[in-house]
């Protein structure tokens, strides 16, 4: 019978779970976490990014589960993530005091502390390494442990960021130092006009993809000007919590690796020129998000006709939770409001219904 | 039951700010509530504004039946009611008039609802002005001020083009003479049994961050003109091939093996009843 096609839903559903289960089969080899999260670790970071959720280990379990999709992985992370209580919110991070292991500035050639190029791929050759293809990898961990092991480390000092000196120069506006709690998006319907923590929230848990589109259409003349990155620095910074029995005091919880960036537009300031500084903050390795987000920052603070600059459009859009979701739910059925539509489209057309 | 989790899912904090906002909502019948809703494990998108709502409000002593399209064994409607199950091991039931929570996407039941009975309706675009003004910002103010202009226009135009009103689901009503409000995707056949219920409906929109509620005895009317008045979907003429009713909602489906047309009421407990299946 053909109405078989809508009932049954319960046995189908164990058959699809059942199939994917055989998706996950096609290999003896395990995946295992380890080695997970730490050789894709630029997915993990992507992962724990745009979940909003800070665990490399869970970020790997939620990629072994998801056969490696990053909006299933973000989907469970988020999941697992409501049903955490909320402790504490952590005491406001100074990432000039973060250890950095990489930090450049495309506007200087020479910077107050120093450029430190640290590990990209931005310099590589992109030629597929075939001897990677059988790879020995405790040698290999073992080769690089001995290279370490042969160094001198170098101490890296905090340093002050590029833009306080153009600050002090009086190019770029002060803001007063504002410690209030942030404005939680997970908490709290985002409503428009947007505090900036809200915009800065939003885009920082962005679909990755989704901003680097938009930054782009900024750049391609759908925005302001060409940004400069007046800094990209990426380090582990310390996270505290307040001492519940003196909140004068606080208490060290661990560390984040983040990648933090600033870039610097020019912009109207009366009858002269200042400049506009836009901000970017990810979780792990993930530099073109940081810059995205970065240049979409300014460009919803310029505020303008295109998309890039309309806080709405950009703020509501970029969600990899939302938007999966809801694209994914085209697939259920519609056979109700398909009807209702076809009885619309007949009745115009004067036939019957 | 997996008792790793909270009975129904989330936390006692979260459940009560849902409830909170679904008394508000039904104080100010239409208005749309933002509350913090929730991630689950069911995608967003998928009815996880009702589910938030189912979760908030059910308890051990509850009945619950959830359906898709009208059909109780829909895939989503069982997915649902499977998730539900794990962490509530609340009752469930297929019969409308049994249930006391009954959550529902894009059908009203054929069967009245009484008093004491919730239906919760899964909405994934709560904004009726939406259609007429892709800015929150702007929707917002245009509610505030009881500006439907452009809703009206809306309908006036497509009257001019196509000689009707094309609307089809999510038909836009007017609630106590106050605020349009999206029905959700119902159709335009369900839209009157909105109008002085018995029962109290609840919708959710998870993905959308808004919760907003009909009251019993509360007046629903969806937007009309004087001289041109509302009108259904029809079926004229068709009956349900299994249990021959004529006024119910009718699925238009096509034999598999002759690719004949023919028609099945979309509310499938409501055919089984009266075909005494059940």
């Amino acid at each position: 019978m053909a109405y078989v096609a809508v009932s049954g839903g319960e046995e189908a559903i164990e058959a699809s779970i059942r199939l994917l289960r055989y998706y996950r089969s096609g290999s003896d080899k395990d995946l295992d976490l380890e080695a997970l999260e730490n050789k894709l670790s630029l997915l993990v970071d992507r992962v724990m990014g745009e979940a909003g959720f800070y665990s490399r280990r869970y970020a790997a379990l939620a990629l072994k589960q998801s056969e490696g999709c990053v909006e299933e992985a973000v989907f469970l992370l988020r999941a697992y993530r409501s049903t955490l209580t909320r402790k504490y919110y952590s005491t406001v991070v100074n990432t000039e005091e973060m250890r950095m292991v990489r930090r450049i500035s495309a506007a200087f050639k020479d910077i107050k502390g120093g450029q430190i190029l640290g590990a990209t791929y931005d310099y590589t050759h992109r030629l597929l390494n075939f001897s990677l293809a059988r790879e020995d990898a405790p040698a290999l961990r073992e080769s690089v442990r001995q290279e370490l092991e042969a160094q001198v480390p170098l101490t890296v000092e905090p340093c002050t960021r590029v833009s306080s000196e153009l600050k002090g120069e009086g190019l770029i506006d002060s803001c007063p130092e504002d410690d209030a709690n942030p404005f939680d998006v997970t908490e709290a319907l985002l409503e428009f006009p947007a505090p900036r923590s809200a915009r800065l929230q939003t885009l920082a848990r962005a679909d990755t993809g989704f901003l680097s589109g938009m930054a782009y259409s900024a750049l391609r003349g759908y925005g302001l000007a060409h940004p400069t990155v007046g800094e990209l620095r990426t380090g582990l910074a310390e996270l505290c919590v307040p001492y519940p029995l003196d909140e004068s005091q606080s208490i060290y919880v661990g560390e984040i690796l983040i990648t933090e960036a600033e870039t610097f537009t020019e912009a109207d300031d009366k009858d002269r020129l200042k400049l506009a500084v836009g901000y970017g903050a990810v979780f792990g390795r993930n530099e073109n998000k940081a810059i995205a987000m970065a240049i979409l920052d300014r460009e919803l603070e310029a505020n303008g006709p295109y998309p890039a600059q309309s806080e709405e459009f950009v703020l509501t859009h970029g969600d990899s939770l939302e938007m999966n979701g809801f694209l994914s739910h085209l697939k259920l059925p519609h056979y109700v409001t398909f009807q209702s539509k076809l009885d619309a489209v007949r009745k115009t057309r004067g036939g019957k219904a | 039951m997996d008792n790793n989790y909270n009975y129904a899912f989330l936390d006692e904090g979260s459940k009560r700010e849902i409830r909170r906002a679904s008394l508000k909502a039904v104080a100010i019948p239409g208005y749309q509530v933002p509350f913090g809703s929730r991630e689950l494990p069911i995608g967003r998108g998928w009815g996880t504004g009702g589910i938030q709502l189912t979760l908030s409000l059910i308890g051990p002593g509850d009945v619950l039946k959830v359906i898709d399209q009208g059909s109780d064994e829909s895939v989503n409607a069982v997915n649902i009611k499977k998730f539900v199950g794990l962490t509530t091991d609340v009752k469930t039931t297929v019969k409308t008039e049994e249930a006391t929570i009954i959550q529902t996407r894009h059908r009203i039941p054929e069967t009245p609802m009484k008093e004491g009975q919730i239906l919760v309706l899964q909405v994934p675009m709560p904004e009726p002005l939406r259609i007429v003004e892709p800015r929150e910002e702007i929707t917002k103010k245009m509610h505030a001020e009881g500006d439907y202009s452009p809703m009206w226009l809306l309908l006036y135009e497509s009257l001019i083009r196509y000689g009707r009103i094309t609307v089809a689901s999510e038909y836009p009503c007017l609630v106590e003479g106050r605020y349009i409000m999206n029905p959700s995707p119902i159709p335009k056949f369900d839209n009157p049994k909105l109008d002085g219920a018995d029962c109290l409906f609840l919708f959710g929109a998870g993905r959308e961050k808004k919760i907003y509620a009909i009251p019993p005895h509360t007046r629903v009317i969806p937007l009309a003109f004087d001289d041109v008045p509302f009108e259904k979907e029809s079926f004229p003429g068709r009956r349900c091939r299994l249990c021959g009713s004529g006024g119910t909602y009718l699925d238009e489906l096509f034999d598999s093996a002759t690719g004949e047309k023919y028609y099945q009421c979309s509310d499938t407990s409501h055919c089984q009843e009266v075909r005494g299946c059940i």
